[in-house]
């Protein structure tokens, strides 16, 4: 909604954030553009997760802000947030479907609660979503009768069924076969070709870093270690960011 | 300072519900699916808890009422003591275990499984639509349970006083309506309508602020039952002088 065109979609600031004596966040400082895609890597335990919490209000920052489209998150209250969250979904890492609906009532659901009133559109979108990660012949099953890996591509559906402007997406490679993870990575394209959705991914995927992303930001010590393409990424010299690309851990057998 | 802010939380809680309620977007379907669950489901527990409280409180009073010569006036106490006092508050306990654990258990799972995050993340004040419909359930179902339970005390009154002492039927019923009227009944529904209003607030309360896994789960539950039922007792303690001062007990005892 901002006037803005070139303004950042999100913009985070100083941001700050500590659970009991874990200072998870130290100070995060990132602009995610309009249309682009920013892969968010880094050690397990680092806080990406808490990252992107923030962006869609479901944390509240203990200092900084977080814009979102022009709206600063952090100030919101709980119900204020609703039309922000029409314009951002998120998947979450473990899927986070609904144990009472179905598949294909889950991934429904953000159109039913948008307002979708018509019930051929509703069909329609959900076949359409179902179909991109792969799981439309399994819609009548409840999610306690998928395993992990459908879980986490049914709640990829629900994410992307809304057709929102910015999607963020926790860890939506991990557990998948390598096919399965190509499509979810192609979907991901397709997704900010076709809708021009702005998506923010965290993962540990190395292989989708370099097909998918726009940019990336290495997340470390509550700070973002680095920052910049995936071929500034390739060419970096830094020693903690060359580890974590070839997966070293520095133990010797 | 723990109950200060405890209560605190229970009036933000009670705030949002009444939010939602005037939001007038009350989920129809949901309501009727709890209200089948809720109401319906707890039929056969209020029934029987009735109908033998009825029972054994008869068999206990004729003993000694016999002593006095007045067995026959044992229909009236049973049935100003089952409306008033013991169908509320003993239909109440019952449901405090069967339904107040549920509601804790259930929304508890989706907490900790961030199924409660993800409707945030979809819009949708978790509020607005897990614990209305159930509230909205509450408030219908349980006057009509008590109501229930009363009515089925009543007739395990009469058959074991009629049928199993032999007290004169003409009698039993006779002193029985000498003694109580609507407003008795109704009494038993205004409590059975708050007690509503308490299991459904303190049981969703600790299911939206369930953490830490099944173990944080099952804790919820348990504080659930626990603390609804002390509140139960201690409300129905105040709630009867209260309806008393405002509608007298009795005229001719």
């Amino acid at each position: 909604m901002s006037a803005d065109k070139t303004a950042p979609f999100i913009q985070i600031r100083n941001l700050k954030k500590r659970f009991g004596n874990q200072q998870v966040l130290s100070g995060i400082n990132l602009d995610i553009r309009k249309g682009e895609t920013l892969l968010i890597i880094g050690p397990s335990g680092e806080g990406k997760t808490v990252l992107i919490k923030h962006v869609i209000g479901l944390l509240r920052p203990d200092e900084g802000s977080v814009v979102v489209d022009g709206v600063e998150v952090n100030k919101l209250k709980e119900r204020d947030l609703a039309p922000v969250r029409k314009r951002v979904s998120m998947l979450f890492q473990g899927g986070a479907l609904f144990d009472s609906l179905t598949v294909e009532q889950n991934t429904a659901f953000p159109l039913i609660e948008a307002g979708v009133r018509d019930s051929a559109e509703i069909t329609l979108r959900v076949r359409e979503a179902l179909e991109a990660v792969d799981l439309y012949e399994h819609k009548h099953k409840l999610p306690v009768n998928l395993s992990g890996g459908m879980r986490k591509r049914a709640g990829i559906a629900r994410a992307i069924v809304g057709r929102t402007q910015c999607i963020l997406y926790d860890e939506p490679n991990s557990g998948l076969d390598p096919i399965v993870a190509d499509v979810i990575d192609r979907m991901i394209l397709r997704m900010q070709k076709r809708y021009g959705v702005t998506s923010l991914v965290v993962t540990h995927d190395m292989g989708s870093v370099f097909k998918i992303s726009d940019r990336v930001a290495f997340l470390k010590r509550g700070v973002i270690h680095f920052l910049g393409t995936p071929a500034e990424l390739k060419a970096s010299t830094d020693p903690e960011v060359r580890d974590f690309i070839e997966g070293r851990s520095g133990i010797t057998s | 300072m723990g109950f200060l802010s405890y209560m605190g939380q229970l009036a933000f809680l009670l705030r949002d519900l009444i939010t939602a309620f005037q939001s007038g977007v009350w989920r129809l379907k949901l309501v009727a699916h709890e209200i089948v669950a809720i109401g319906f489901g707890s039929q056969a527990v209020v029934i029987v808890t009735g109908a033998f409280t009825g029972a054994v409180f008869t068999f206990q009073t004729y003993a000694k009422f016999k002593d006095f010569g007045v067995e026959s006036t044992v229909g009236a106490i049973v049935s100003v003591a089952l409306c008033r006092e013991l169908g509320p508050v003993l239909a109440g306990l019952m449901v405090s275990g069967r339904v107040g654990a549920a509601m804790a258990a259930d929304i508890g799972t989706m907490k900790v499984t961030e199924q409660v995050d993800a409707l945030r993340v979809m819009g949708v004040h978790p509020v607005d639509y897990l614990v209305l419909p159930r509230f909205i359930a509450m408030m219908v179902s349980m006057p009509l349970l008590v109501a229930e339970s009363i009515a089925f005390g009543l007739l395990a009154s009469y058959v074991v006083a009629v049928h199993g002492y032999g007290v004169p039927e003409a009698w039993f019923l006779a002193h029985m309506r000498e003694h109580t009227n609507m407003l008795d009944v109704g009494i038993g529904m205004i409590k059975g309508f708050v007690f509503g209003v308490i299991i459904t607030i303190v049981a969703c309360h600790q299911g939206l602020r369930a953490e830490n896994g099944a173990v944080g789960v099952g804790v919820g539950t348990t504080r659930a039952v626990v603390i609804s039922s002390l509140a139960m007792l201690i409300c129905n303690f105040f709630l009867s002088i209260l309806l008393n001062y405002l509608s007298p007990l009795g005229t001719g005892m």
